[in-house]
């Protein structure tokens, strides 16, 4: 990528100045009446730029070639790789740990220094599984023609993710986080994850939460799997992929982001899957009790 | 004038619904390219505008994605291919000396099944949603599932008729040019812009058809169940993706043909000079549309081809900078020795010229497969290609225009006015389009239709935003100075720009119905150039002057076009449930599909049974014009 930019850049100069030579030079003046001299072109230089861009572009094409296929080596069986099934869905991404029997959404958590191998496929429509700090993107296609990628990092930070591919309304706001931590708190992470469900402590809105939102949702061993598992919500750094929490820039309280999403997903994400919980019945008071306890259900890792 | 041929000839708007001359087809492909290229521009402006600032409302996210759709959509297929049709029909039959193009009945039928298929398609913005899914429709987004408007249908059957139009005009100019050059107009003596223009009508010939399988393909998807891109049924999306690019990438190339071509003509005009390389010109317009169809995957990069297929596409893609970089040598010494006059279409031309090169140098970074893994679908996307489709391309198309304005309509465009819209678009242009790089690099990704704060994206995009108004500003200019060059008399030399070298200044501006009263004799490359050297003030005659023959006027294209618009809008909403039982009847019934094509093939069969031979104008009424000129 530097080397084509490093030629490319090359090859402007080289125009360039001929070109601004060519029109101070030959700018026509005043009473210039004569016929310039008609000439019908020079075979050499014909050659000349004909061979040299050609020498140019071989250049580019070796490294080219042998990066193109590196990565495109499956390292997905390989030991020592970190599985990780990415299944997206409008618009959100799930991530499932298959090595470690682990099902997460809209934050994927790798440890560092290991070889992340990603399968990539779609739910629905197609979507691009893109992280621009650590990797090119890679589309995810329906069955059939399901992808494979992997990247791996040294450098512990959140990273933002995105998706790539025009997905529908909301394709802007289908974003995710990545977070790279030490191998040994990945572990406590995976531990914390298999941990059985915590519910809310209230007894009716431990009712209401499962009635409502477990039939489709999931958090620890219980719930559904057709829409983001929420297990350990609170400590991830964003709500939906864009509500971004405190420690982001620009970041809010995640129990406010809670309550923005739960008033009305429609109103931040176009298009969604959820329906409003109000529209399933739920009181002000009951949402607030619910952005409350996912808020502190939280994950030491 | 009218005299002896009042029968044949009509007046007012009856005269260009019926005619078949392909200088008043010129004007109309203008007018209408004109009109759809205004509508794809504001909405152009409105994008823009929802972009100005993060987390914007101005337009709703599923507004958004039909205003991207639309803009594509619409400029392509509908702004900037009419507008070269336009300079095609206005200049290619006076370039080769001849008095019409081959087929002037399928010229005018070409124009109006592009009109009435981009009409229909932008009647979706009035009709239940326009489509949403992007101009290159990927399924499974653009399927029934996914989007359940009408949208994607008016995209399937506005565009398979208006490419119906693109189809006939190709195969036209292919005929034309090959079969009524002047005497002695040998291949190797065309002009250039006869040459790109011949070849750009050689990828519609085998493009086009791609892409009208891909679409009758998914509106057999849409409206009659079929399951050629469902995947649960078998269908691959996938699949579409090749079909759309198979076609999608020979199109730029169509598209910035012609461009070349019109540089290739500005430019040794005004600087007084013939072409430099002219054979090693022809030769790199023919080996780019060769690899221009054998590198469609290179869109398709990150879709999972394999690394056998990605090394390939990405080689190829690389190859075509060699006869590009061979172009742009060609032209820079063109000018070198020359005598450069800065008019306003030399202007155009010569601000063609470094927007082109870094269009294209982008477009060998993104040919590099493992760098496109991070370009792809990104702002850096988006600067390329309108680095090449509108910073250069209208330029070329605005250069061709400001340059045979006075051949077309006998009058010459203001040069300040010509100027400002140069400085203005240029200005404008690159403001808009150059930051776009670095966002894409920041990684925004490309159809967003907001993104969030705090990404180092807000002032570049707000850079981006003023420079689409200034760039607007320029067009605007343009626009009136259109206008107000309508409004003064005709009457400008047959050689107005002086310098001009091929035979279309060897003729009257505007050029008499019959063009040439003699066919001309070429006896060399730029033939005007050749006789004015001689000392000679006119082209020598082929022939004798004798009795031109003209084809009759007829309204039939138009009605045939009337026809497949009704059959086109009859299948769309042959599935739909209607509340008014008189509409479910004609529609459900295919009454209404079967009442088009009754008009089409009706048409047809008129054309067919009834002979016209046309028309002659006869000698003295040439002579009396002669007179008068």
């Amino acid at each position: 990528m530097k080397l084509s930019i490093t030629i490319m850049v090359a090859v402007l100069v080289v125009v360039f100045a001929i070109g601004v030579y060519v029109l101070i030079k030959f700018r026509r003046k005043k009473g210039q009446t004569e016929i310039p001299e008609q000439v019908e072109g020079n075979f050499k230089l014909e050659i000349i730029w004909t061979v040299i861009p050609l020498i140019l572009v071989f250049i580019l094409a070796v490294p080219t070639v042998q990066q193109i296929f590196a990565f495109g080596d499956d390292h997905y069986n390989e030991k020592g790789s970190v599985q990780v099934k990415v299944t997206s869905h409008q618009y959100w991404w799930e991530f499932e740990y298959p090595q470690y029997g682990v099902n997460t959404a809209q934050e994927l958590i790798i440890p560092t220094g290991k070889n992340i191998a990603f399968e990539l496929k779609t739910a629905d429509v197609l979507h691009s599984f893109w992280v621009p700090s650590l990797s090119g993107k890679m589309d995810t296609n329906p069955d059939g023609t399901i992808n494979r990628f992997s990247f791996s990092t040294d450098k512990e930070g959140v990273y933002r993710g995105k998706c790539a591919e025009l997905c529908g309304a909301s394709h802007a706001l289908m974003e995710f986080k990545v977070k790279a931590v030490s191998p040994d708190s990945f572990d406590k992470w995976v531990t914390a994850m298999k941990a059985p469900a915590v519910l809310p402590k209230d007894q009716a809105l431990a009712e209401t939460f499962k009635n409502s939102c477990l039939s489709c949702h999931a958090v620890g061993d219980q719930g559904g799997p057709v829409a983001p598992n929420l297990t350990g919500i609170g400590s991830r750094e964003s709500v939906a992929g864009i509500l971004l929490n405190e420690g982001q820039d620009g970041g809010k309280p995640v129990k406010e982001n809670l309550k923005t999403w739960l008033e009305d997903p429609q109103a931040v994400k176009q298009g969604n899957k959820m329906p409003a919980p109000k529209d399933l019945g739920l009181t002000d008071e009951q949402i607030d009790g619910i952005a409350d306890y996912l808020a502190n259900y939280k994950l030491e890792y | 004038m009218a005299h002896a041929h009042s029968v044949k000839r009509h007046k007012g708007l009856m005269d260009w619904l019926t005619t078949v001359d392909h200088k008043k087809i010129a004007i109309l492909y203008l007018l209408a390219g004109g009109l759809f290229f205004g509508i794809g521009g504001i909405e152009a402006i409105l994008i823009r505008l929802q972009l100005i600032k993060p987390m914007n409302d101005f337009v709703s996210a599923q507004t958004f994605n039909e205003l991207i759709t639309m803009h594509g959509t619409t400029m392509i297929f509908l702004g900037v291919m009419p507008v070269i049709f336009a300079l095609m029909n206005a200049v290619i039959p006076l370039q080769i000396g001849a008095r019409d193009v081959a087929f002037p009945f399928l010229n005018s039928l070409g124009f109006w099944t592009f009109l009435f298929g981009g009409l229909l398609l932008n009647l979706s913005w009035i009709m239940g949603g326009a489509p949403d899914a992007g101009w290159t429709a990927y399924t499974p987004l653009s399927t029934h599932t996914y989007s359940t408007t009408h949208g994607v249908d008016f995209y399937t059957v506005g565009l398979q008729i208006a490419g119906l139009g693109t189809l006939i005009g190709g195969i036209n100019f292919l005929a034309t040019i090959i079969t009524m050059r002047a005497p002695g107009m040998s291949f190797m003596r065309m002009p250039m812009f006869t040459w790109t223009s011949f070849i750009t009508s050689a990828m519609i010939l085998f493009a086009f058809p791609a892409v009208t399988v891909g679409l009758v393909l998914l509106s057999f998807d849409r409206i009659l169940g079929a399951n050629f891109f469902e995947v649960a049924n078998g269908g691959n999306p996938v699949l579409w993706q090749h079909i759309f690019w198979i076609f999608g990438h020979p199109e730029v190339y169509i598209l910035i043909l012609p461009a070349f071509g019109v540089i290739s003509e500005v430019i040794p005009t005004f600087s007084r000079k013939r072409l430099f390389g002219y054979s090693s010109m022809v030769f790199a317009t023919i080996l780019i549309a060769f690899l221009g169809f054998m590198v469609w995957a290179h869109h398709m990069f990150t879709t999972g081809l394999g690394p056998v297929a990605n090394a390939l596409f990405s080689i190829a893609t690389m190859l075509i900078a060699v006869p590009t970089g061979i172009k742009i040598f060609n032209w820079l010494f063109t000018m070198w020795g020359g005598q450069i006059r800065f008019t306003s279409p030399n202007l155009f031309a010569i601000g063609f010229i470094p927007t082109f090169v870094m269009g294209g140098v982008t477009g060998v970074m993104l040919a590099s497969a493992p760098a496109d893994y991070q370009f792809h679908d990104t702002y850096f996307v988006v600067a390329h290609f309108h680095y090449v489709i509108v910073g250069a391309l209208v330029s070329g198309i605005l250069a061709g225009l400001h340059y045979w304005w006075p051949k077309m309509f006998g009058r010459m465009l203001n040069e300040t006015l010509g100027k400002l819209s140069f400085w203005f678009f240029i200005i404008g242009f690159h403001l808009t389009f150059f930051v776009q790089h670095f966002l894409g690099l920041m990684g925004m990704q490309r159809r967003v239709f907001t993104y969030l704060p705090n990404q180092n994206f807000d002032t570049l995009n707000l850079i981006s935003t003023i420079g689409a108004i200034t760039m607007g500003i320029g067009v605007i200019f343009f626009l009136i100075n259109a206008i107000v060059t309508a409004t003064k008399p005709k009457g400008v030399a047959n050689d107005p720009w002086e310098d001009g070298r091929t035979l279309e200044w060897a003729i009257p501006s505007p050029p008499p119905e019959y063009n040439f009263k003699q066919i001309p004799l070429v006896r060399g490359i730029d033939a005007y150039w050749k006789e004015k050297m001689a000392g000679n003030k006119e082209m020598t005659p082929a022939e004798p002057i004798g009795p031109i023959h003209m084809p009759s006027p007829t309204i039939l294209p138009f009605v045939m076009s009337v026809g497949i618009f009704i059959a086109g809008l009859g299948f769309m909403f042959s599935k739909e449930s209607f509340s008014n039982s008189f509409m479910s009847l004609i529609f459900n019934n295919w009454i209404v599909v079967i009442i088009g094509l009754v008009i089409t093939f009706g048409s047809m069969l008129l054309r067919s049974l009834y002979d016209d031979h046309g028309w002659h104008i006869e000698v003295e009424e040439l002579e009396e014009e002669g007179v008068k000129a």
